[in-house]
């Protein structure tokens, strides 16, 4: 057999970038082309709705008519108190799931993930029949303490974190697992306490896979609904949160309810850039 | 094995993991550098580590000025971050979120100084190994020789009462390890307790050490000085490392019968029994025709199976009664025109046969 020589069109400048860098044609196939760009327009077009759609003219007077600012003050706080709890509970259990051994290490891997893949409003049951005025260690906080968590900004925390903890104790155990040990041998050999190794050389190892656990946890606890909604309930200023605020304001005053994901959406872009920057580039740990 | 004198490193144990066994011992006196010199896999990092304290014994004891640092019988088990030891790693690892001073500084600091008791710790240290002027920089800023003195500052500033190094010069490029060696000398004819160096380079390892182990396998196969080892190695691995033939054979007074064919008319006298026989690979002369009778008393018929440019001569691979390695000129190599497969003539004198008694105990 003979094969063709079909000569096509190649620019000046894809010359270039071929003959530095080697590689394929950068053009794409249509089987290819056609799909990614529904994609595309799947991702982008509601967003862009969204733009299109908003109250430019009176942001200012939706944004104001609704109780907006207080419910996103009670997020921003909120969400802030819930990394802060994850950092300081959740980096000394990844430790121990990646570092240690004990039988059962396994499932409990998996049952700290569970709210991973569990759907938010689950969680926000369970939580209530677990801390409610009569669940199974809310009704001793009630009479010992007479402390009642359901319906308080306390439950949205507790809601938060339980959502959003996984995704810091799975970025940071992975960190973990792959950072290179040979630098905690030689701080052990340095005369290091397992203290002062994890203090001193672990931590700011993985500090930039720690970064990026506690943003996506921030992040997810800003975004989240359905324990909160479930176990904290929606009382303006107490335990309504932004994403609670743009459910309701769907259903009262539209216009709010753009204005207030704009917010959301602002907020968002923030967070991806600087993890961009940061982070995200590269993977894990450096 | 005996008393390594105060201060001084005594070993005597195993570990077994995962079906390979290292079972060693050695002891070393305050003030000397022992060489540990083997293949890869011949158990020499996982020795530095049990003395270290990074991974226990299986069975015997270290102890170290007389402290008993791991002991299997009796339980004890001194970690290796109470161990009075200075590990210097292969690949250094320094840490790379600190500077070069923070780095010096970490032992003196983890083993109880205060903040600023440890960074004046940190700075003699660096100022005696000239790198005061690099202390702000980040490790990853430092050339190979850099690092190395680096982490050998920071092993010596928690003022180790052992000293261990990994490969200390194999990951430095072949122009910076002649000074870096030549430095590292210095630096450990100043320290006062016993230093564990393991290579798998023999120069280094004749250069830096005054006592020599080999170690295949897990097992010591050889120790001595470096001279002895060098001239006498005990088997193929160290002959191979110094570049000398080596052959086990049966000594009868002036001659040897060697195990894998062949005998040597011997200088030797008074050997019998198991012996090894080394022989420079620059002491035997080559011809193409069977050569007239003369002094040398050693003349056998070879085959040439291979030739090797080395630096400034060739090395011909020689199979023959017995087979051998002979070093030639490259201009010898174009007036006999040897190449492989050429019928050729050895000529060994036996005044420049080496003949030594093999013991039971070294596999050849």
């Amino acid at each position: 057999m003979v094969t063709r020589t079909a000569p096509s069109r190649l620019t000046a400048r894809d010359r270039a970038r071929r003959t530095a860098r080697g590689g394929a044609p950068r053009s794409v196939p249509a089987p290819l082309l056609a799909p990614a760009l529904i994609a595309v327009a799947f991702l982008v077009l509601p967003l862009a709705g969204l733009l299109v759609r908003a109250p430019w003219g009176h942001l200012g007077a939706a944004l104001s008519g609704s109780d907006a600012t207080q419910a996103l003050i009670l997020s921003l706080w909120t969400s802030t108190v819930t990394t802060g709890i994850s950092l300081v509970i959740g980096v000394p259990l990844a430790w121990v799931l990646a570092r240690s051994s004990f039988p059962g290490r396994r499932l409990l891997r998996a049952l700290v993930t569970l709210p991973l893949v569990l759907p938010p409003v689950v969680g926000g049951v369970a939580l209530l029949l677990a801390f409610s005025r009569v669940g199974l260690v809310g009704r001793y906080l009630d009479s010992w303490f007479g402390l009642t968590i359901p319906f308080t900004p306390l439950a949205v925390i507790m809601a938060q974190t339980f959502v959003a903890m996984p995704f810091l104790i799975i970025t940071v155990e992975g960190a973990l697992r792959s950072a290179d040990q040979g630098f905690e041998e030689a701080a052990a050999t340095l005369g290091a306490s397992r203290m002062t190794v994890f203090r001193r050389v672990t931590v700011p190892l993985i500090a930039p896979s720690l970064g990026a656990g506690a943003v996506l946890c921030w992040a997810r606890a800003l975004g989240e609904f359905g324990a909160t909604i479930t176990f904290a309930g929606s009382f303006p200023g107490q335990t309504e949160t932004m994403p609670i605020a743009v459910y309701y304001a769907l259903q009262t005053d539209p216009d709010a309810a753009i204005a207030l994901s704009l917010v959301l959406l602002l907020v968002s872009v923030v967070v991806l850039v600087s993890l961009r920057d940061r982070w995200l580039r590269g993977g894990a740990v450096s | 094995m005996t008393d390594a004198g105060s201060g001084g490193l005594v070993v005597d144990a195993e570990v077994s993991r995962g079906g390979f066994t290292l079972a060693v011992s050695l002891t070393a006196a305050a003030g000397q550098v022992v060489g540990v010199l083997g293949p890869n896999g011949a158990g020499k990092s996982t020795l530095l580590s049990a003395v270290a304290g990074l991974i226990p014994i299986t069975a015997g004891r270290i102890t170290l000025a007389g402290q008993v640092m791991d002991d299997a019988a009796a339980g004890t088990f001194v970690e290796a971050s109470r161990r009075p030891v200075g590990f210097v790693f292969q690949d250094y690892r320094l840490f790379p979120h600190l500077t070069v001073a923070e780095n010096v500084a970490f032992s003196p600091r983890a083993r109880g100084l205060g903040r600023q008791a440890a960074r004046s710790a940190a700075s003699h240290w660096l100022d005696r190994l000239g790198l005061t002027a690099l202390a702000d920089r980040k490790p990853g800023l430092l050339s190979g020789g850099q690092a190395q003195r680096v982490a050998l500052a920071r092993a010596l500033a928690g003022q180790p009462a052992l000293l261990l190094l990994d490969e200390p010069l194999s990951a430095l490029d072949a122009g910076a390890r002649l000074d870096v060696q030549a430095e590292l000398r210095r630096h450990l004819a100043d320290f006062a307790g016993p230093c564990l160096l393991v290579t798998h380079d023999p120069i280094e390892a004749l250069m830096l050490a005054d006592q020599l182990i080999v170690l295949e396998t897990g097992r010591i196969v050889q120790e001595g000085s470096p001279a002895q080892i060098a001239r006498q190695p005990a088997t193929a691995y160290v002959a191979k490392l110094v570049g000398l033939n080596l052959y086990v054979g049966q000594a009868d007074g002036s001659q040897v019968k060697l195990a894998g064919g062949g005998a040597f008319v011997t200088a030797d006298q008074g050997q019998l029994g198991d012996v090894l026989v080394a022989l420079r690979p620059s002491a035997i002369l080559i011809s193409n025709q069977q050569p007239q009778p003369s002094s040398a008393r050693n003349t056998w018929p070879a085959k040439i199976t291979g030739l090797t440019l080395l630096a400034d001569r060739v090395r011909l691979e020689l199979e023959g009664q017995p087979s051998a390695l002979v070093d030639v000129t490259p201009a010898a190599v174009a007036e006999l025109s040897l190449s492989p497969g050429g019928q050729v003539w050895l000529t060994a004198k036996a005044t420049e046969i080496e003949v030594y008694p093999r013991s039971s105990s070294q596999p050849a």
